[in-house]
C-alpha cells in the first residue's frame, strides 16, 4: 500500500486514517500505549503527501477490489433502486399504451400517468408475485402463496455456486470470465457420469456432481496455468476458453457415441436417469432441489477458505499483492492455479446443478444459460465475500423468477431482467456516481470547516512533535 | 564489452557500459514450428487422403481466366511437410546459431500449411478460392472494425472488452434508424453515434469513476445484450417495418472488379468495406506519424509523464475512446446495413471477442491486427467452405481455431505480444 | 551575477492533504545565476512544493512569482510556458518512444515536427557536450543518459527557473560530479536553479544558497558554508548523531558463503558477474554502490527468486541456491527487500497478518489448515510493543502507517523468527532520522546476536556507518571488499568501477579489525 493521500472520492479510506479513531469493530481495548514523547506518528503525517508520484503506477486491480469490497449496503440498495427504475422507464416506453397516450400527453396528462403506472407496477408487481409471494392464489393454500419464493431458491442455486467462482478469484486478484466454459465441461462430465452409469440414487448424483466439478476445476486450472506459467492475461483466456470449451462440447453433443442421445439428429444428450437427479426438497408442487443445499454447503465452504485457512490467507495475499507474497515465500504461481481450480470447482458445481437439477432431460450447449456471465455481476453485487455473494445470488434469482412471470402475465420480455442486473453492477462500482445522483455527501470530501478543524488538530500536533 | 565514451562539456569520461551477456536463446518458436509440422505429417500423410483436390482460381468476369489447380491429395502433402520439415530445422538452426530470421519464415510456413489443408480436406472436391476469399473478406470486415476500435481504446490506455457491445449497439441502432428514415447512410452514422455512446459510458466509468475496466466492459457486453433483446422482443417484433432496412448497395470498382482471385472479394463491396481499406492506413498513419499519434500513444503508456508535458490525460483518453466507438459502430453498422439486412438476437454471436482476440494477436498494431482480423476471418470463410463440400474436420474445431491461436498467442508462442504499458490503468490526478 | 529582483518568488505557499498539511506558508526565492539548495528530510514537504510550482498540484494558499508577475498554473503546461523546467526524481520519459519523440511531445507546434525535435536535441546536445542520438529508443539507454535527456527536455523548452528533484540518486559519483558541472554551466548561463536533495555533502559542493524546510515550514536559510553537523541538525530540528554506536565485532561459526554468483537476467546480460565473498556471524557486510548494479539481483538470488543463477550460495553448509524462497525463509534467513510497500507488506492486511505473513504454514499460526487467532494476535501485540509500532490497533490495515512503522513490521517480522542469516536491502530508504536510528540499533543489535548480517544500501554515510567490512558493486561485480574506515574518496572511485592501487582488501578471518 501506499502512504500517499488517497483519492478524495475514495469511499473506503477517507484521508488521513492516522488520526481516525479506533476501528468501531475492534473489540479490544487499546494496547498501544501513546507516550507523551512521541515524534514517530506525527513526524510521519506529513511524511505521507511527498512521496513520488506513483498512483498510476499502483496495482489497478488492488484498488478496484478494495472498492468493489467496500461497497455497503446503503449503496447496495441504492444501486438496486436507481436501476429498477431505469428498468420501469425502459417498460414505460416501450408499453404500446404508454406510446398511444403520449400523443395526447398536453391534452390529458392524466392518461399517459395512468398508462406508465400500470405498465411499471403491473411488471414490477408480477416481478415480485413471481419471485416471493403469489399473493393472486393465496387462496389457493399456503404452499401456493409461497410456492414463487422456493422458485426464487430454485433460481438461485446455481446462481451462488457459480458467483462463488468468481468471487473467490477476485479475492486472488483474477477475473474469472471463464464460467460458461468451466460449467460446459461441468455439465458434460456429470451428464456423461449421469446417463452412461448406473449406480444407487443418492450414490449417482454425488458422483455425477462430484465429477462434474472436478471437470469444472480442470478447466478452471488450465486457465490458471496458462496466467501463472506463460503470464498471460486471463481475462483474454478465459474468455477464449469458454469458446473452445463451447465448439468442444458442441462437437461431442452432436456426435455419436459421444453425448448425442442414441437416436437423435439434434445436438442434445440422452436424459438423465432417476437416479442421477437432485430431488425435490419439499416435493411437488415445489421445484426448488437439494441443489440449493448443497450451493449453501459451498458458501460455509468458501467462507472458511478465504477467511479462516492458511491457503485464502495466502489466496488474498497474492490478490492485494502478489510481490509481498512472493517475497514471504508464497508459490504464486501454484496460488493462481489453485485459485482456479477453487473457481472452476465452484462454476462446476453451478454446472452440474444445471443438469442434475435443471434441465433433467437432456442437455444442449446452452446448458450455461448464462450464468457464467450472470455469476460475475452476483459477485460484484456481493462484494466477492462469499455471503455477500449468496445474497446477490438470491436476489438475482428472484429477478429470474419473477421476469417468466413478468413476461408471461405482462407481456414485458425477460431481457429486462439483464439490463437491470447490469445496470446494478455499474452502480455498485461507482458510488461516487450514485451518491451525486442521490445528492449524498461524497467520503472524503469533506465541507471546509471540517478541513480546517482538522488542520488545526494536526498543526498541533506537529507543534507537539517539534517540541519533544 | 563495447562501450560508447561520452565526453562530457567538462573533458571527463563517462563510460556507458553495457553489462556482459550470456546468450539466451528462445525456442519457443522452433518448437511452434515442429509441433504444427508433426500435426502436418499426421494429418496430411499417416491419414492421408486419396484424389485430387481442384482449386478453383477463376471466378465470371476475370481478365483472363486462371485454370483451376488439380492437386493430388497426398502427393502435395508430403510435399508440404518436407517443406515444413525443411523450415523447421532452419528455425532451430537460427536459435542455435543466433541468428535473426524475417517475418518471411512465419508467412511462407503459414501458406504452405494452408495449401497443405486444403488440399487434404478438399480431396476428391472442388474448392473455389476465389468464393473463399469473397467470404473471407466479408467475415473479416466486423473483425476488422471492432479491431481498430480495440487497438485506438487500448493504445489510449482504456482496455476496450466493450468491443462486443459496440458492434451490437451499432447492429441495432443502424437497422432501427435506416428502417425508419428510409436512409441507410443516416442509419451508418447513427451506428456509429450508438456505439460511440457505449464508448462514453465506458469511458465515463474507467477515467471518471475508476471502476476497473475489464469489469465495466463485459457488464456492458451483458448490458447492450440484454437492451437490444428487450427492445427486439418489445418493440422490433411487433413492428418489422422497423427491422427492414434498405441494404448499402454493392459498388463494383470498374477494372478492378475484374482482376483475377481478388477482384471480386475487394472491389465488388459496399461503402463501408471501402472506407475500411481508407480508415485501417489512415489510423496507422495517424497513430505512427502524427501529433495526435504521438499524444494518443503517450498516455497509453505513461500517463504521467504525458500530464507533465502539459497534456490532458483524462479528456484525450474520453475522445480517443469516444473515437473508437464511432470506427467499431461502422463494423455494427455492417451487420445490418450489409451482410445480413435485418437486426436479429444477439446477431454479433461472440465476434467482439474475436475482434479483442485480433488486437492482442495483432499487437495493437493496426496493420497486423488487421491481418489477424483477416486470418481469422478466412477460417471462418474455410469452415464454411468445407462444411459444403463435406469436410472431414468437425467444423467445430474450425471455429476453435481462432481461439486456439489466440491462445497461444498470450501464452508468447505466436510472435510476442506486449500491451500498451499503462493499458487498464486509470490516471488519478490529484 | 546576482540580479536585483528573484526570478521566481513563492509566497506563502500552503497544500493540504485532507487533515496532513504537507506545506505550510513556504516562501522561498530563486534569483537568475543561482543555484538555490531546497534541503529537507524524507517527508519535509520538497516534492509537494515543487510539483506545486509545477503546477501538478494546485496550493491551497500562497502565490508563485515569476519575474514579478503572479501566476496561476492550472497544470504542468502552464508552468512550462512560463519558463520552468523541472528533471523529475522518476524521469518522465516514455521508454519505447525515442528521445526526440520524447522532447517533442506536447511542443509538437513549437518545435515543428520530429524533424525540429531532432534539431533541438542536436543543438542542445553540442551546447554541454553529450553525446546522444535522438532516434535511440529511451528503454535502452543508461539511466545517467536517460536524465541528460530530462535536461534537454526542460531545456528545449527555454526555462528561465529549472528544477532537479532529487538528481542524483540514480547516479555515479562521478555522474554526479558531471551533473553539478552541467548546472553550474547553466547558472552561469543565468538559469535559476532550484536544488532538491536530502544529501549534505551536495549542498555544500554547489549551493549559493540553502533553505532548510521541516515538517512542511521554512527551518530557515542556511549558509553554504555550514558543517554537516550543523545542516542535519536544522533539517531534522534536533542534534544528530551522525554515526551509529557499536561495539568491534565478535564473530561465531555462522557463515554465509557465496561463491561465483551470476544471475541473468530476461535479455541474457549478467546482472550479477561472478561475485564470491563471505559473512561470518556476527559481522555486518555492507554491499555499497550506485543504485543498478546488481545489488538487488544478488539479494533477491539469496532469497531464490531469481531463476537463472549459477554459482553457489552456503550458509552454514547447507547450499541455498535452486532453492525455493520458501525453503530459504525455512532455512533461517531473515529478509528486508528494498521496496517495503513493494515487496514487504500486504498494505491492506492489518498488523497482525503482516507479522505472519511469511508463517502461513504449522505451528504457531496454523492447526489444522486453519489460521489460529490468537496464537497471532498475542505475537502481534508483544511485537508491537517491542517494537514500538506506533498504531491503533493489531488490527490496523499497515498500508496506513507511517514508512518508519512499517519498515518496524517488516523488522518485526523477520527479526521474529530464529535466523541464520540476515539480509537488509536499502533498510532505511525514505524513513525520517528517528526511524533510521531504530532500524541501525536494531541490525547492529542482531549483529552482536551472532547472526552474519548483509546490509545494501546506496548512502555511502549508512554503509560506513553500519559496516565491519564493505564490499562495492559495480555494473554487476563487485570490485573489492574493503574495511570499514576506507575513505570515501576511495569508495567513490570503487564505486565507479575502478581500484585504485594499494587497496587494503578485508576478509572475514581477520574482520574489521585490520
Amino acid at each position: 500500500m501506499n502512504d500517499q493521500p488517497r483519492d478524495a472520492d475514495d469511499p473506503i479510506e477517507p484521508a488521513a486514517p492516522q488520526h481516525a479513531s479506533g476501528p468501531p469493530d475492534s473489540g479490544q481495548a487499546p494496547t498501544i500505549v501513546h507516550a507523551p514523547e512521541v515524534t514517530e506518528v506525527q513526524v510521519a503525517a506529513p511524511a505521507a503527501p511527498t512521496d513520488d508520484r506513483q498512483v498510476e503506477v499502483e496495482d489497478p486491480w488492488g484498488s478496484a477490489f478494495r472498492r468493489i469490497m467496500g461497497g455497503n449496503l446503503v449503496m447496495a440498495v441504492l444501486a438496486i433502486i436507481t436501476s429498477l427504475i431505469v428498468g420501469g422507464i425502459l417498460i414505460a416506453a416501450t408499453d404500446e399504451r404508454v406510446q398511444e397516450t403520449s400523443g395526447y400527453f398536453f391534452a390529458r396528462p392524466g392518461d399517459m400517468l395512468a398508462a406508465v403506472w400500470d405498465a411499471v407496477g403491473g411488471a414490477y408487481w408480477a416481478l415480485f408475485q413471481g419471485s416471493v409471494l403469489n399473493v393472486s392464489r393465496a387462496d389457493a393454500g399456503f404452499a401456493q402463496l409461497i410456492k414463487p419464493l422456493t422458485d426464487t431458491l430454485n433460481f438461485a442455486t446455481p446462481l451462488i455456486a457459480a458467483g462463488l467462482g468468481v468471487a473467490i478469484a477476485f479475492r486472488v486478484g483474477l477475473f474469472n470470465i471463464g464460467g460458461r466454459g468451466q460449467m460446459l465441461w461441468a455439465a458434460a462430465a456429470a451428464g456423461w457420469v449421469g446417463f452412461s452409469f448406473t449406480l444407487p440414487p443418492v450414490l449417482h448424483v454425488l458422483v455425477a456432481i462430484a465429477v462434474g466439478i472436478v471437470a469444472g476445476a480442470i478447466w478452471g486450472g488450465i486457465a490458471g496455468a496458462f496466467k501463472a506459467y506463460t503470464g498471460a492475461h486471463e481475462v483474454i483466456v478465459t474468455i477464449m476458453l469458454n469458446f473452445v470449451a463451447l465448439w468442444f462440447i458442441t462437437w461431442m453433443l452432436r456426435t455419436p457415441g459421444l453425448l448425442q442421445n442414441p437416436g437423435s439428429n439434434n445436438p442434445i444428450s440422452p436424459a438423465m436417469p432417476p437416479s442421477a437427479v437432485l430431488p425435490s426438497i419439499f416435493g411437488p408442487p415445489f421445484i426448488l432441489h437439494w441443489g440449493f443445499v448443497l450451493s449453501v454447503l459451498a458458501v460455509v465452504f468458501c467462507s472458511w477458505l478465504i477467511n479462516r485457512s492458511n491457503l485464502g490467507f495466502q489466496f488474498r495475499a497474492v490478490g492485494y499483492n502478489a510481490n509481498a507474497a512472493l517475497n514471504a515465500g508464497m508459490d504464486v504461481k501454484r496460488i493462481t492455479v489453485l485459485a482456479m481450480v477453487f473457481a472452476g470447482g465452484f462454476m462446476g458445481l453451478a454446472g452440474a446443478q444445471q443438469v442434475t437439477g435443471a434441465v433433467t432431460t437432456g442437455f444442449t450447449s446452452g446448458i450455461d444459460a448464462g450464468i457464467g456471465f450472470d455469476a460475475i455481476t452476483v459477485a460484484l453485487l456481493g462484494g466477492s465475500t462469499p455471503w455477500g455473494t449468496f445474497f446477490a445470488g438470491l436476489l438475482f434469482g428472484a429477478f429470474k423468477a419473477g421476469g417468466f412471470r413478468m413476461q408471461a402475465a405482462e407481456g414485458v420480455p425477460i431481457d429486462i431482467i439483464l439490463v437491470v442486473q447490469s445496470m446494478i453492477v455499474l452502480f455498485i462500482a461507482a458510488p461516487p456516481l450514485v451518491r451525486a445522483m442521490f445528492g449524498l455527501p461524497q467520503p472524503g470530501r469533506k465541507s471546509r470547516r471540517q478541513v480546517r478543524d482538522e488542520a488545526k488538530i494536526a498543526a498541533a500536533a506537529q507543534q507537539k512533535g517539534a517540541q519533544s | 564489452m563495447t562501450a560508447q565514451q561520452t565526453t562530457s562539456a567538462h573533458g571527463t569520461t563517462v563510460e556507458t557500459v553495457e553489462l556482459e551477456r550470456a546468450v539466451v536463446k528462445h525456442w519457443k518458436a522452433p518448437i511452434s514450428y515442429a509441433v504444427l509440422t508433426l500435426v502436418a505429417l499426421v494429418l496430411l500423410v499417416v491419414l492421408g487422403r486419396d484424389g485430387s483436390a481442384t482449386l478453383r482460381l477463376a471466378s465470371g468476369g476475370d481478365f483472363f481466366a486462371i485454370p483451376d489447380a488439380v492437386l493430388p491429395a497426398r502427393a502435395t502433402g508430403v510435399v508440404v511437410v518436407v517443406l515444413l520439415a525443411a523450415l523447421t530445422a532452419l528455425s532451430f538452426w537460427a536459435v542455435a546459431t543466433v541468428r535473426r530470421l524475417g517475418a518471411w519464415l512465419p508467412i511462407v510456413f503459414g501458406v504452405l500449411f494452408v495449401v497443405g489443408f486444403l488440399t487434404w480436406a478438399g480431396a476428391g472436391s472442388m474448392i473455389p478460392i476465389a468464393g473463399l476469399l469473397f467470404a473471407t473478406v466479408g467475415l473479416s470486415v466486423p473483425l476488422i472494425f471492432g479491431a481498430m476500435g480495440g487497438v485506438l481504446s487500448e493504445r489510449a490506455g482504456v482496455v476496450n472488452i466493450a468491443i462486443e457491445a459496440q458492434l451490437l449497439g451499432g447492429a441495432f441502432t443502424g437497422a432501427v434508424v435506416a428502417s425508419a428514415t428510409g436512409s441507410t447512410i443516416v442509419g451508418v452514422v447513427a451506428a456509429m453515434l450508438a456505439s460511440v455512446l457505449v464508448s462514453m459510458v465506458l469511458a465515463v466509468f474507467a477515467i471518471r469513476y475508476f471502476v476497473e475496466q475489464v469489469i465495466v466492459g463485459v457488464v456492458l457486453n451483458v448490458l447492450v445484450a440484454g437492451l437490444t433483446n428487450f427492445l427486439y422482443s418489445s418493440l422490433l417484433t411487433d413492428n418489422p417495418a422497423l427491422n427492414s432496412p434498405a441494404r448499402l448497395p454493392k459498388l463494383p470498382i470498374p477494372v478492378l472488379e475484374s482482376i483475377p482471385l481478388l477482384g471480386p472479394a475487394l472491389f465488388k463491396q459496399s461503402i463501408i468495406v471501402y472506407a475500411m481499406y481508407i480508415i485501417v492506413p489512415l489510423i496507422a498513419w495517424g497513430l505512427f506519424k502524427t501529433t495526435w499519434g504521438l499524444r494518443l500513444r503517450a498516455i497509453g503508456e505513461h500517463p504521467l509523464a504525458a500530464d507533465t508535458v502539459g497534456i490532458k490525460v483524462n479528456r484525450l483518453r474520453f475522445w480517443n475512446v469516444a473515437l473508437a466507438g464511432a470506427v467499431a459502430g461502422l463494423g455494427g453498422a455492417y451487420f445490418t446495413l450489409d451482410s445480413n439486412g435485418s437486426f436479429t438476437r444477439e446477431m454479433t454471436a461472440g465476434l467482439g471477442y474475436i475482434a479483442l482476440a485480433a488486437v492482442i494477436f495483432g499487437q495493437w498494431h493496426p496493420v497486423k491486427a488487421t491481418a489477424a482480423a483477416l486470418l481469422f476471418g478466412f477460417a471462418s470463410a474455410l469452415q464454411q467452405t468445407l462444411g459444403a463440400i463435406g469436410s472431414p474436420v468437425p467444423s467445430e474445431f474450425m471455429l476453435m481455431l481462432p481461439y486456439v491461436i489466440t491462445l497461444l498467442a498470450v501464452a508468447g508462442f505466436i510472435g510476442q505480444s506486449r500491451a500498451p504499458a499503462a493499458s487498464g490503468k486509470p490516471y488519478v490526478k490529484q | 551575477m546576482t540580479l536585483e529582483h528573484p526570478t521566481l518568488a513563492l509566497r506563502g505557499i500552503t497544500k493540504r492533504f485532507g487533515a496532513l498539511t504537507a506545506n505550510d506558508h513556504i516562501d522561498l526565492e530563486v534569483r537568475a545565476g543561482e543555484i538555490h539548495c531546497l534541503l529537507g528530510e524524507n517527508g519535509a514537504g520538497k516534492s509537494t512544493l515543487m510539483n506545486v510550482l509545477y503546477g501538478l498540484y494546485q496550493a491551497d494558499e500562497g502565490e508563485i512569482v515569476l519575474d514579478g508577475e503572479v501566476q496561476r498554473f492550472a497544470g504542468p503546461g502552464d508552468a512550462m510556458r512560463a519558463g520552468i523546467g523541472m528533471v523529475h526524481q522518476h524521469f518522465m520519459l516514455i521508454p519505447v518512444f525515442t528521445v526526440a519523440e520524447n522532447v517533442l511531445l506536447g511542443h509538437e507546434r513549437a518545435l515543428g515536427g520530429l524533424g525540429g525535435a531532432r534539431e533541438k536535441v542536436r543543438e542542445i546536445s553540442q551546447r554541454f557536450g553529450f553525446h546522444i542520438d535522438p532516434d535511440a529508443r529511451i528503454e535502452d539507454l543508461p539511466v545517467g543518459v536517460q536524465q541528460r535527456v530530462e535536461i534537454i527536455k526542460a531545456l528545449s523548452q527555454d526555462a528561465k527557473v529549472l528544477v532537479f528533484d532529487e538528481p542524483t540518486a540514480v547516479l555515479t559519483p562521478q555522474e554526479t560530479d558531471e551533473l553539478m558541472a552541467i548546472m553550474q554551466q547553466l547558472r552561469d548561463e543565468g538559469t535559476a536553479i532550484v536544488f532538491i536533495t536530502h544529501k549534505l555533502r551536495e549542498v555544500r559542493a554547489i549551493a549559493d544558497r540553502i533553505t532548510v524546510i521541516r515538517l512542511g515550514k521554512v527551518v530557515g536559510e542556511a549558509s553554504p558554508d555550514s558543517s554537516s553537523t550543523e545542516l542535519a541538525s536544522m533539517m531534522v530540528g534536533r542534534p544528530v548523531e551522525l554515526t551509529v554506536q557499536k561495539q568491534p565485532p565478535v564473530l561465531t561459526d555462522n557463515r554465509l558463503q557465496v561463491s561465483n554468483l551470476t544471475v541473468l537476467d530476461a535479455i541474457g546480460q549478467k546482472v550479477v558477474n561472478d561475485v564470491s565473498f563471505t559473512v561470518q556471524g556476527g559481522e555486518v557486510l555492507c554491499i555499497a554502490g550506485v543504485q543498478g548494479n546488481g545489488q538487488t539481483e544478488l539479494t533477491e538470488a539469496i532469497l531464490g527468486l531469481q531463476h537463472r543463477a549459477t554459482g553457489s550460495i552456503d550458509l552454514n553448509g547447507n547450499e541455498l541456491l535452486g532453492d525455493s524462497v520458501r525453503e530459504v525463509l525455512d532455512a533461517g534467513v531473515g529478509f528486508v527487500p528494498e521496496d517495503r510497500k513493494v515487496d514487504g507488506l500486504v498494505g491492506e492486511y492489518s498488523i497482525a497478518e503482516n507479522l505472519m505473513l511469511d508463517r502461513y504454514r504449522g505451528e504457531p499460526f496454523v492447526r489444522g489448515g486453519t489460521i489460529d487467532r490468537a496464537a497471532r494476535d498475542d505475537f502481534a501485540r508483544e511485537k508491537l510493543s517491542a517494537f514500538d509500532i506506533r498504531a491503533q490497533s493489531i488490527e490496523t490495515p499497515v498500508g496506513t502507517l507511517s514508512g518508519g512503522n512499517q519498515q518496524k513490521v517488516v523488522l518485526a517480522r523477520e527479526l521474529g523468527r530464529p535466523l541464520a542469516l540476515f539480509v537488509a536491502s536499502q533498510p532505511t530508504r525514505g524513513l525520517d532520522v528517528g526511524s533510521i536510528e531504530f532500524v541501525h540499533s536494531q541490525i547492529i543489535a542482531t549483529r552482536d546476536a551472532g547472526i552474519p548480517v548483509i546490509v545494501v544500501s546506496t548512502e555511502l554515510d549508512e554503509v560506513v556507518g553500519l559496516a565491519d567490512r564493505i564490499a562495492v558493486m559495480y555494473r554487476g561485480g563487485i570490485v573489492g571488499i574493503v574495511p570499514a574506515d576506507t575513505s570515501r574518496d576511495t569508495l567513490g572511485l570503487m564505486m565507479a568501477g575502478e581500484r585504485p592501487a594499494g587497496l587494503r582488501t578485508a576478509d572475514p578471518v581477520k574482520g574489521a579489525a585490520a
